[in-house]
């Protein structure tokens, strides 16, 4: 897998999974906490990699 | 009051052992404290983002401390456990700096020992009843 997109994805899947499994006790908290701390992953990603875009290294 | 201490002994002595297997072992832990749901999950998801950080060319750093950043990657990486030593004694872990993954596979080895740490920490939490 060469996706960059795809393991960043996979990567904030298995950090949120063991993040909210560690914090909350409840099943529909932790898949709560699970799916926000993901969403958050992703959108900043995205959100930073946009704002990175005009600016060659 | 002889009595007292030898159970303080024993108490700190499983405490040890509890900490060590989860260490060792990712989720061990959670098991052994009967939190069989929460030991799975761990068990399954840690040693997957570390197999995961291998395929796709991670290094598993040196223990060499002249570079402090790459002493501290090893110690992350230790933090997986048992398969951490499998890996190295299979010859897993070289690195490909070359491989467009690399940086990836490093961030996925560093990421699931230092997050198998945090378990060992719940876990000691959990037994000490704070959790």
């Amino acid at each position: 897998m060469r996706s960059h997109l795809m393991l960043l994805a996979l990567f904030a899947f298995f950090v949120s999974l063991v993040f909210a499994v560690i914090a909350k006790d409840g099943a529909r908290e932790q898949l709560r906490f699970g799916g926000m701390m993901f969403a958050g992953f992703l959108a900043a990603a995205i959100v930073l990699g946009w704002l990175m875009y005009p600016f060659p290294l | 009051m002889r009595a007292t201490t030898t159970t303080d002994e024993t108490q700190s002595g499983t405490i040890v052992l509890l900490c060590l297997a989860s260490w060792a072992i990712p989720g061990a832990g959670h098991l052994w404290l009967g939190r069989r749901a929460k030991g799975l999950i761990f068990l399954v998801a840690l040693p997957v983002m570390f197999a995961i950080g291998l395929a796709i060319r991670g290094r598993l750093f040196p223990f060499d401390f002249s570079d402090p950043l790459v002493g501290l990657e090893a110690v992350a990486d230790l933090g997986i456990g048992v398969p951490y030593f499998i890996a190295s004694a299979l010859g897993y872990g070289v690195g490909d700096v070359r491989a467009v993954t690399y940086e990836y596979g490093n961030a996925f080895l560093i990421v699931a020992g230092l997050l198998n740490l945090l378990v060992v920490i719940d876990a000691y939490d959990v037994m000490m009843g704070r959790k």
